[in-house]
């Protein structure tokens, strides 16, 4: 594994806790969109023969979750005009406190699992496993349902960092339809955070709460 | 051949998503299905090979899903121009057109033998139905969606990493990663196992999730209490099954590695607590469709149990996503008669619907005595074929907590329906005028004839279906 994926990675895991943080919803897109252009930049470190394939995919990740899911993010928070609030369940210390509890789980974790020779010393693992968790953390403490996508984003984000350690062997065509998966799915939930604006004219998922026993 | 039976839903979806006479376009929805049905019958019967370098394979579970959602699909569509004329109120451009896209994407995920691409397939499943769901365009069916969208996404997620870890747990040990299941079933014996374990675990909550198994359930009452019928009948039959069907490609896997006993426990305990879940919350439920969901949560227990129970069970599981899935065509689909017919879902409101609605209030009580596995409804053969595999297997703890489960469901449920079919309707039920037509009761008296004839009857070549999927998922090849 190459040498310059780990301080990419250390890169990503503090994006993890600028995203759990961070007051202003801005300020969490940008974070989760620069994760986003570092994911890009590390499916080319994390091969050992760049081709033009490569140079696709990678442009396709960084096009994808770097620019164009950012943009819709920023489209929808303008549309339903939040600039602030992220409105945690949970205070932004509580919520980086267990960000750090998470990822030491997952480094914790990550050491019980069998590690083959060529990844081992590497961060790729617990990296994956903390920024899964960051994105569960996000999802279920914030109230706004845009801060949720986010989340989702950042999940998302932590599986794909542990598909570095397959990028050899995952055929082209299935990378390309996560991506395109998630664009999609961030594009019907962006339509529905619009929706929800224009029913409740809110963005607060607690006013979707009629659906209950 | 294969790639036919995707791309001709796939296509006449986009045809009616290009049709400017809203008042005919309904009828493509049928017209995709019989499509469907027709090129289903002849792969059934010229076995196709496999396709695109093994990535497509009609394999002996993948005819059973497929022939059985196929199915499925004709009669929901052929209910769907009655529904649709009901509500001029709402555009049915996008409802037509992710109908057939979500069949598509169904077929997709029953012929996918490269687990990476039955993800992706499954996931588009989950993005064609959001619109469906919400179809009413109201608050509550936003919330629903929205619930829907947020958790089967996230459930769907958690699906990949186990896909991930899998792939991985024969990198580990220096195999040729792969995500081809053919190769994947080969190399099983020499899987790393920590990796395959954990993978197994986040598969059976991931694609669990959009099944609807217990704990992670919750999108399902508020999913299909919101969606139109039809949806209901198609979710709980159709989606659902090619959920069940990606849990059942990893049983496989861990059969094939000698971790049968490993993937089994799991699947009896999450059936056992899935059909627990469900039976507390169909005691005293008011909202009749919501009733049904839970109903859903119970009877995909039913199935991960039959599975985890083996043998003579798993033949009996395999029968029972049949017979569950047309039932469950029965319910829905008289369910929606009954809620257009009063304008609400809930007891307070409905009474009387079997002297409001003739025939979907009968078709309704109908349906329950089937799924509650009273003969001679073909619930009662799959149920009852689990239950003697679950006792000859010597679990008689799980035998004896099944059938308790299976009483709790049916005193629950029953006196929600009886609530509903029984008394003098309400001065409410007279204020639309919604009468049976034809269109919207014929769909549902096939369903109701096709689960009376399982119950009595199993043709000579369903029965070879069942008998090679049952072994098929046994023998792990």
């Amino acid at each position: 594994m190459n040498q310059l994926l780990d301080p990419i990675l250390v890169a990503v895991l503090l994006l993890n806790f600028v995203a759990l943080g961070a007051s202003q919803i801005r300020t969490v897109i940008h974070a989760v969109a620069l994760q986003g252009l570092l994911l890009g930049v590390m499916i080319v470190v994390a091969h050992s023969s760049i081709t033009v394939w490569v140079f696709l995919m990678a442009g396709a990740a960084i096009a994808l979750k770097g620019v164009v899911i950012p943009r819709m993010l920023f489209h929808a928070i303008r549309e339903v005009a939040i600039r602030r609030e992220v409105e945690p369940i949970i205070g932004f210390i509580a919520s980086l406190l267990l960000g750090g509890v998470g990822t030491a789980l997952a480094v914790l974790f990550s050491k019980t699992l069998p590690i083959a020779h060529e990844h081992i010393g590497s961060l790729v693992v617990p990296a994956a496993l903390s920024t899964v968790l960051t994105g569960f953390l996000i999802l279920t403490t914030r109230v706004k349902a845009i801060s949720q996508v986010v989340g989702y984003l950042v999940l998302e984000n932590g599986i794909f960092i542990f598909g570095l350690l397959l990028v050899e062997a995952m055929p082209f065509l299935v990378e390309i339809g996560v991506l395109l998966d998630l664009f999609v799915a961030i594009f019907v939930m962006g339509i529905i955070v619009y929706q929800i604006s224009q029913e409740f004219s809110t963005v607060s998922t607690r006013k979707l709460s009629a659906l209950k026993e | 051949m294969t790639w036919l039976l995707i791309l001709v839903p796939l296509v006449v979806a986009a045809i009616t998503a290009a049709v400017p006479a809203s008042r005919w376009r309904p009828w493509l929805v049928p017209l995709g299905g019989l499509a469907h049905l027709a090129l289903v019958a002849i792969a059934l019967a010229s076995n196709p090979g496999p396709a695109f370098q093994g990535w497509l394979v009609l394999d002996a579970l993948g005819k059973l899903v497929l022939g059985f959602i196929s199915v499925l699909f004709f009669l929901c569509a052929l209910y769907v121009p009655g529904y649709l004329a009901l509500r001029p109120d709402r555009p049915n451009r996008v409802f037509c057109a992710c109908l057939l896209a979500m069949l598509g994407m169904m077929t997709l995920v029953t012929l996918s033998h490269h687990l990476g691409l039955m993800w992706v397939a499954m996931e588009s499943t989950t993005l064609a139905t959001a619109p469906l769901l919400f179809f009413n365009h109201n608050p509550r069916s936003l919330e629903a969606t929205w619930k829907y969208l947020l958790i089967g996404s996230v459930g769907i997620a958690l699906a990949l990493l186990g896909s991930f870890f899998l792939a991985y747990s024969s990198l580990h040990e220096g195999l040729a990663s792969t995500l081809l299941f053919d190769d994947l079933v080969k190399l099983a014996p020499q899987l790393s196992r920590p990796w395959l374990h954990a993978a197994f675990v986040l598969l059976v909550v991931g694609y669990g999730t959009k099944m609807g198994l217990a704990p992670m359930h919750t999108w399902k009452p508020d999913a299909y209490g919101e969606a139109p019928g039809v949806v209901g009948a198609l979710l709980a039959g159709g989606v659902t099954s090619c959920a069940f069907l990606a849990i059942l490609r990893f049983f496989q896997i861990c059969v094939a590695a000698h971790e049968a006993t490993f993937a089994r426990e799991i699947m009896i305990f999450v059936g056992l607590l899935s059909m627990a879940v469900a039976a507390v919350f169909m005691v005293r439920q008011r909202d009749f469709k919501r009733m049904l969901a839970y109903s859903s949560v119970e009877h995909m227990g039913i199935l991960v149990l039959g599975i985890g129970v083996g043998g003579l069970a798993t033949f009996g599981a395999l029968l029972h996503l049949l017979t569950n899935g047309l039932t469950k065509g029965v319910l829905f689909l008289s369910a929606g008669n009954i809620h257009r017919a009063y304008g609400s879902k809930l007891t307070d409101d409905v009474r009387g619907a079997i002297r409001r609605l003739p025939v979907s209030g009968a078709l309704f009580l109908a349906g329950f005595l089937a799924i509650t596995g009273s003969p001679p409804g073909g619930p009662f053969i799959s149920e009852f074929t689990i239950l003697n595999g679950t006792i000859g297997a010597g679990k008689f703890v799980v035998a004896g907590l099944f059938l308790l489960l299976l009483a709790i469901v049916f005193v629950g449920m029953g006196a929600t329906v009886l609530r509903v079919v029984q008394g003098t309707p309400s001065a409410q039920a007279a204020a639309t005028d919604y009468q049976d037509r034809p269109q919207v009761v014929v769909p549902i008296l096939v369903f109701m004839g096709l689960v009376l004839l399982l119950g009595v009857y199993l043709p000579p070549p369903l029965e070879k279906l069942l008998y090679d999927a049952a072994a098929f998922v046994e023998g792990g090849r």
